[in-house]
């Protein structure tokens, strides 16, 4: 059971909504894109919570909204019981480091006039209480072997690594600061398969080791499966379903929680005719103009009238182990042998 | 290690079906160097039938199937050697004007990013109709009155509506039915579909997905499905070819492949998915990093990151074994690795 291990990061209630406005001169605000429509969840010490959904589900958003990138809306993110969204100057500097990102695409995140020091380097510069001038490149030679690159490439730049390789420098400058939480957007998404697993590998490992909590975002169902304790569904900026890794994969009870299992290629052929499949009718509806009740409804085999009067919040139902956000929650098993 | 046949004889078996690629040499002059990209591909497929080509960024199932088609930029590259043959004849040596009428009839293409392959300025429906205006001299009317039908085809909603829309209005799974109602315009005899769903979430994917399954079965067509996602290939290949550096490393019946692969590389690849009864452990990893295509490692290229290893690897290049008549895997120690199987 998610006993009471201690919670460092909870978010209550965050909403993110960007304004669309028309006229040029005079801006009028003519609707909002709900990219984070009310969300909660808490993130213990050194556990791994997957988050997962489609794109426009509203992921990235909420991985801003954690590192206080993005004001949110409205709602709280308390890290170690100290609202970030409302921190400011100093305050908030200081709570940044305990929060750190390793971004999704190893080509773009890295800037490519500076050098490998400089780049792991950098979190140093601003906050400079971690360590002192002299002691920095030391100490970055000392990152750099945590994450199997060689000490020695200190003064190479990102074009003479290869993709796994930066996505290692990444994860060196998530680590500078000796953050309690690192958020993954996406780390493995942009990697060949072969170096995916390497990847993953190398984050467990720094799990264990230094004691992280992960939030980890991916549209990849078994890399989430494998590195997650717990895991959260999310579509249209909710969370639709939310539990441990078995709860979710072996007995999902939300509907989209099905059908996204059931889409995921099952990497064995044998049995593929037999294989029964939730094929979803059409896209994700706009973010902007969400159906009214549940956000699912119009894509949903089980959606009746209540569906579209009433909201379906995201609570323990009866029958069920664990929260999830619809009318009619039933477990089902979908992912046959893997 | 005695039943050792020619590098190409991979698809020589199926002597006449309908699309043969033999030997195929491609190069790329850059000013590093020279890349060797495609280095001895061979493989066949036949109406009704795909098959999946699987391989990392770099290993050269892409430029395999844009020299097929005669689109690949020339230069830089350069197609140094061997043959593709459509119904017996060889592409590589017809003339331009005779490639154009086999594009789209013969062979057509579906491509990974529909939003950049598709014209921004112009309507899906003209773009669709361009089509059989070009190849089959169709009138205006006529023309579009046909996008609208294959727009039903792919099962885009409204498509009576949304003809005249531009290709920005729609979402990117409805994009890349517009892909793939343009491929099959003129109902060709083998698709290429290069990462069809690569861009896509996997509820649209399973859609794409099942959309080209149907097409294929409807049409008897011969499907070419290059990717590098194993579970896309278990859903719906009937044989796989498996590149790495530019040269098939193994070749065999899906079922075969996933049960017992029979080269290093294929069960590395088979070994690093995450499983459920493995959640917890560490993930087994290929180590090292693909190769580069300017310095390839000498002999078997793969010889840097195989547990098998042995010295001749470092100096001969494997030819492409013969396992069975379905069968073939280009390692040196190819009976080892079967028996192994996979975990």
């Amino acid at each position: 059971m998610t006993a009471p291990a201690e919670s460092i990061l909870e978010v209550r209630d965050l909403v993110k909504h960007f304004p669309l406005t028309q006229g040029i001169v005079f801006k009028r605000q003519v609707g909002a894109i709900k990219a984070v429509d009310g969300v909660s969840f808490d993130l213990h010490r050194g556990e791994t919570l997957g988050v997962v959904g489609e794109s426009g589900c509203g992921k990235s958003t909420l991985a801003k909204l954690l590192m206080a990138l993005e004001r949110p809306t409205s709602g709280s993110v308390k890290v170690n019981g100290r609202d970030i969204a409302k921190a400011k100057g100093g305050e908030l500097k200081r709570m940044r480091r305990n929060i750190q990102m390793v971004m999704q695409d190893p080509y773009t995140s890295l800037n490519p006039r500076m050098t490998v020091g400089d780049i792991v380097g950098e979190p140093y510069e601003i906050h400079s209480e971690v360590a002192p001038k002299g002691d920095r490149r030391r100490k970055v030679q000392e990152l750099l072997e945590v994450v199997g690159l060689n000490p020695d490439h200190i003064n190479r730049y990102p074009h003479q690594f290869s993709g796994g390789q930066r996505q290692r420098i990444g994860i060196a400058r998530g680590l500078a600061l000796q953050p309690e939480i690192i958020i993954c957007d996406e780390p493995v998404s942009a990697l060949d398969v072969s170096i995916q697993a390497q990847v993953m590998n190398l984050l467990e490992r720094l799990q264990n080791e230094f004691n992280l909590a992960y939030i980890f975002i991916a549209h990849d169902l078994s890399v989430v499966r494998h590195i997650s304790d717990r895991v959260a569904v999310m579509y249209l900026g909710k969370i639709v379903e939310l539990g441990r890794d078995t709860q979710i994969y072996e007995r999902p009870t939300h509907p989209y929680t099905q059908a996204l299992l059931s889409a995921v290629p099952v990497p064995n052929p044998e049995g593929r005719e037999q294989r029964q499949r939730i094929i979803l009718q059409g896209d994700p509806p706009s973010p902007a103009n969400p159906p009214s009740g549940c956000h699912f409804r119009t894509r949903c085999w089980k959606a009746q009238d209540v569906c579209a009067e009433k909201e379906p919040l995201l609570e323990i139902r009866p029958g069920a182990d664990h929260p999830s956000a619809c009318h009619f929650a039933e477990a089902r098993d979908v992912v046959d042998a893997r | 290690m005695t039943q050792v046949l020619s590098e190409h004889a991979a698809g020589g078996s199926h002597s006449g079906a309908l699309l043969e690629v033999e030997n195929l040499h491609v190069e790329f002059h850059t000013r590093a160097g020279v890349a060797k990209a495609v280095n001895g591909v061979t493989y066949s497929v036949d109406a009704g039938e795909t098959l999946a080509v699987l391989g990392e960024s770099g290993s050269g199932k892409s430029v395999t199937a844009q020299t097929i088609m005669g689109i690949l930029d020339m230069p830089p590259g350069k197609i140094t050697g061997g043959q593709i043959r459509f119904r017996g004849v060889d592409l590589l040596s017809l003339p331009e004007d005779q490639r154009r009428k086999i594009r789209g009839e013969g062979i057509s293409m579906v491509f990974q990013d529909a939003l950049s392959a598709l014209n921004p300025v112009f309507p899906v429906g003209w773009q669709i109709a361009e089509m059989f205006r070009q190849h089959r001299g169709t009138s205006r009317s006529e023309a579009k009155k046909k996008a609208i039908e294959l727009m039903d085809r792919v099962r885009i909603p409204a498509a009576k509506e949304r003809v005249n829309d531009y290709p920005h209005q729609f979402s990117g799974g409805m994009r890349q039915r517009i892909m793939i109602a343009m491929a099959i315009a003129l109902d060709p005899e083998i698709l290429i579909a290069d990462e069809p769903t690569t861009a896509l979430d996997v509820t649209v994917q399973a859609q794409i997905m099942g959309l080209l399954s149907d097409l294929r079965r409807e049409s008897d067509m011969g499907l070419i499905l290059i990717t590098h996602d194993l579970g896309v290939v278990a859903d719906v290949a009937d044989k796989i070819a498996v590149m790495y550096g530019g040269r098939i490393v193994e070749h065999a019946p899906v079922h075969d492949l996933y049960a017992r692969p029979a080269h290093p590389y294929s069960k590395g690849l088979l070994e690093s998915i995450p499983r459920v009864d493995l959640k917890g452990q560490e993930l087994y990893a290929i180590k090292g990093m693909p190769p580069n295509l300017l310095e390839m490692p000498t002999g078997c290229a793969f010889h840097p990151r195989c547990p098998y290893r042995r010295d001749n690897c470092v100096t001969d290049v494997p030819p492409l074994y013969s396992i069975s008549g379905t069968r073939d895997s280009a390692c040196h120690y190819w009976r080892e690795v079967l028996d192994d199987g996979s975990r």
